[in-house]
């Protein structure tokens, strides 16, 4: 059966590491659905989190794969634990009174606000799992001009952490 | 010591050991020529196209079991070698590919002999670097043999833009003993626990079957292997790439198996309980049909990759390290449970395998008029006493010599088995000769193949590297033809090569002996008179029958147990 797996991974902030792991999942045909890579406060390491889908054998034979770059410092899967995910979305809609107001309707329990206002137009900052995401950015409809989102990442909760 | 870019690439080379580098100059590589020129330590061997360099230098590594080493300029020089660092990948060869690289400044502008070398090689390398800096070269290179030799061998490419070679620059030079990196730990010993879980089943098992491969060749097991299978008297099938590592010619070897295996071997696989696979990677020319794939059996698999574990067929018993180790730990294991040790219980699947061994599924037409290829390899075998090095190309000829030529030892058998590299055989042989210069060279090749990294046969003559080369001469791209046979209805799209040269002036233009036989009682002889001229490489131009085919065979997709055996074999075709 496939799931979608979250995995976090450290890699030497190198010139071409980031194409290896790209190249390796287009030579391989392994699923994409979104990575993101930003150095970590180490200078020397990068964290990429990508998310993926396939089977427990695909996922087992990705994280082998990756295991086995050079590049590679050490690697999780978010999915095999608890973990928070988080995505960020910027959304640039056309000003409306009712759009203002299904913001404010989300109240404080979201990570949502209008983070920008021109004469005609507001751009959305949001954040959450990226199916809230998704299922959030449906409701917008035909008001919606643009989507950029981060891609997602994510963190393992308790103790266990991604470190060398 | 101070010294240049290029003088560090060098003195790298030697501080490793390097006895040969094979390679061809160009703008990119001029500095690091210049300092090859003024030291004797390090010989060049200057090939005639670059594949013909990397070929050369996987030959040299594959009989030697030591690093091949290829120096090519940028651009060209890198893509023409692209071929053969993929080649080396896909067998897990140890090698160390320097290209040059157009100057820093320049890189990205698109500049003259410039392409992505780190880019178009990164898919089929173990790890490719693009020095930035002089200071960079000697700890780069010896990442680069670190991680050609070391867990899961494999070709490394060291990209150079040529302004850090520079004659005028000249730094402290340190080569370091030993590397170190955070992100790469090969693993040595498996896990006794897997190791102790393995020898139950082995114990257990009634039908087992040791499936050994060319990690058993590369991890220098054989010693312990022969141990292993002679302690437990098990049937031995071997890939394409472990053939040699247990000797050919022993009685408990029941043959290659997979698409052209022997009717036992893959017989024995499908009806096995315990296939023990060792330093092998469940290639898709050696399971056939993955669902159908050893239905009844549990499987032990040793491997250094851990990604080749379940691969592509899920295993019981995974035990992840070097073969060398693992095989001891299980010898031990093995020698601890003594007497209870039962030979008895495999005394019936002896039986079975050899009944199926009675079947002499490699059997040929021996009354032909024409000179069949299976028999060429048969006398070559008798000529070198099977003590030559064999490479080989890739079609029936490969087939055949791995089919007909049962080998003793390891690394006698050189071939792109994961590839599959028309134009390998020849700089292949070149390769080993560099090793082994006092060793008996053949190359069995096809006059398709041959023609494709011809131009190496100046090479040869230039360094005195006599190989015999066996060209088996059907007119046909064989192997082709044969599939187009099976499944186009014998619609020779392409398969035939009309205006073929004379070999046999051919060889004699690029300063060799040159043969042609076309009668089958010549081809003892011819083969006993080319042996005999030690110093001199020899074209034999074998006119072989132009219809022969490959048997057994599993076509792909199907089964084990269904195997197309040859049309006058009581066994036609074979559904269990």
């Amino acid at each position: 059966m496939s799931r979608q797996h979250i995995i976090s991974v450290l890699l030497e902030n190198e010139a071409g590491a980031l194409s290896r792991v790209a190249g390796l999942f287009s030579a391989r045909a392994y699923n994409i659905e979104s990575l993101t890579v930003a150095p970590t406060l180490d200078p020397s390491l990068s964290r990429l989190t990508l998310v993926t889908v396939g089977s427990e054998e695909t996922i087992e034979q990705i994280k082998k794969q990756l295991n086995k770059l050079v590049d590679v410092v050490k690697l999780i899967d978010l999915s095999e634990s608890f973990s928070l995910e988080r995505e960020l979305a910027l959304v640039k809609v056309k000003k409306s009174a009712s759009m203002v107001q299904k913001i404010d309707d989300l109240g404080s329990d979201t990570l949502a606000r209008i983070t920008d206002e021109t004469d005609d137009y507001l751009i959305i900052e949001l954040s959450g799992e990226n199916a809230w995401l998704d299922d959030f950015l449906q409701t917008l409809g035909e008001e919606v001009v643009e989507v950029v989102r981060s891609g997602v990442i994510g963190l393992s909760r308790g103790e266990r952490a991604l470190t060398i | 010591m101070e010294l240049s870019g290029g003088e560090i690439v060098i003195q790298s080379l030697k501080d490793e050991g390097v006895e040969y580098v094979f390679g061809y100059p160009g703008g990119c590589v001029l500095h690091i020529y210049d300092a090859i020129f003024q030291q004797d330590d390090v010989k060049h061997v200057l090939v005639r196209h670059e594949q013909g360099a990397t070929h050369a230098a996987d030959g040299y590594a594959r009989s030697s079991g030591k690093p091949g080493v290829v120096l090519v300029t940028s651009g060209p020089g890198a893509t023409n070698a692209v071929t053969g660092i993929a080649t080396a990948y896909m067998d897990s060869i140890p090698m160390v590919v320097i290209t040059g690289q157009v100057p820093r400044a320049v890189i990205g502008t698109d500049a003259f002999q410039e392409v992505d070398t780190v880019g178009i090689t990164r898919p089929c390398v173990k790890h490719n670097f693009l020095v930035n800096d002089v200071t960079e070269i000697a700890e780069t290179m010896k990442k680069a043999f670190y991680l050609a030799t070391s867990g899961r061998p494999g070709p490394v490419v060291v990209d150079i833009p040529k302004d850090i070679t520079d004659p005028n620059i000249k730094v402290p030079y340190h080569y370091p003993a030993k590397v170190s990196m955070r992100s790469y730990k090969p693993l040595v010993s498996g896990d006794i626990g897997q190791t102790i879980k393995a020898v139950k089943l082995i114990k257990e098992s009634k039908r087992p079957v040791i499936y050994s491969g060319g990690g058993v060749v590369l991890g220098e097991a054989s010693e312990e292997l022969k141990q292993l299978c002679h302690s437990l008297n098990f049937p031995v099938t071997q890939t394409l790439m472990g053939l040699g590592a247990f000797p050919g010619t022993d009685p408990q070897f029941i043959g290659m198996l997979g698409m052209h295996g022997t009717y036992e071997a893959n017989m024995a696989m499908h009806d096995s309980d315990l296939i023990i696979a060792i330093g092998a990677r469940f290639d898709d020319r050696v399971t056939g049909k993955i669902a159908d794939f050893c239905p009844h059996a549990k499987i032990i698999h040793i491997d250094v990759d851990p990604a080749s574990i379940s691969k592509t067929i899920t295993v019981d018993v995974p035990i992840v390290g070097q073969v060398k180790p693992i095989l001891l730990d299980m010898l031990a294991q093995i020698k601890s449970l003594g007497e209870t040790f039962d030979q008895a219980r495999i005394a019936d699947w002896w039986r079975q395998i050899e009944q199926w061994r009675a079947v002499d599924c490699m059997a040929y037409d021996q009354d032909s008029g024409t000179i069949k290829p299976q028999y060429v390899i048969e006398q070559l075998y008798k000529v070198t006493k099977g003590e030559a090095f064999v490479t080989s190309d890739v079609g029936q000829h490969q087939m055949f010599a791995a089919q007909f030529y049962p080998f003793d030892k390891p690394r006698r058998w050189i071939n792109s088995g994961g590839l599959g590299t028309m134009g390998f055989g020849l700089p292949a042989a070149m390769g080993v000769k560099f090793a082994h210069p006092e060793a008996d060279v053949a190359c069995v090749t096809g006059e398709g193949s041959i023609q494709m990294c011809l131009q190496e046969l100046s090479t040869m003559l230039q360094y005195d590297t006599p190989v015999k080369i066996i060209n088996l001469n059907n007119g046909y791209l064989g192997m082709v033809r044969q599939w187009q046979e099976f499944t186009y209805k014998s619609r020779y799209s392409h398969s035939y090569m009309e205006a073929l040269p004379d070999f046999k002036k051919l060889a004699e233009a690029y300063g060799h002996v040159g043969m042609q036989i076309t009668r089958k009682e010549d081809v003892e002889p011819a083969l006993r008179e080319a042996f005999a001229m030690k110093n001199r490489t020899v074209f034999m131009d074998f006119l072989t029958d132009p219809e022969e085919n490959v048997y057994p065979m599993i076509e792909a997709g199907k089964a084990h147990n269904d195997m197309v055996m040859a049309p006058n074999s009581k066994y036609k075709r074979v559904l269990a």
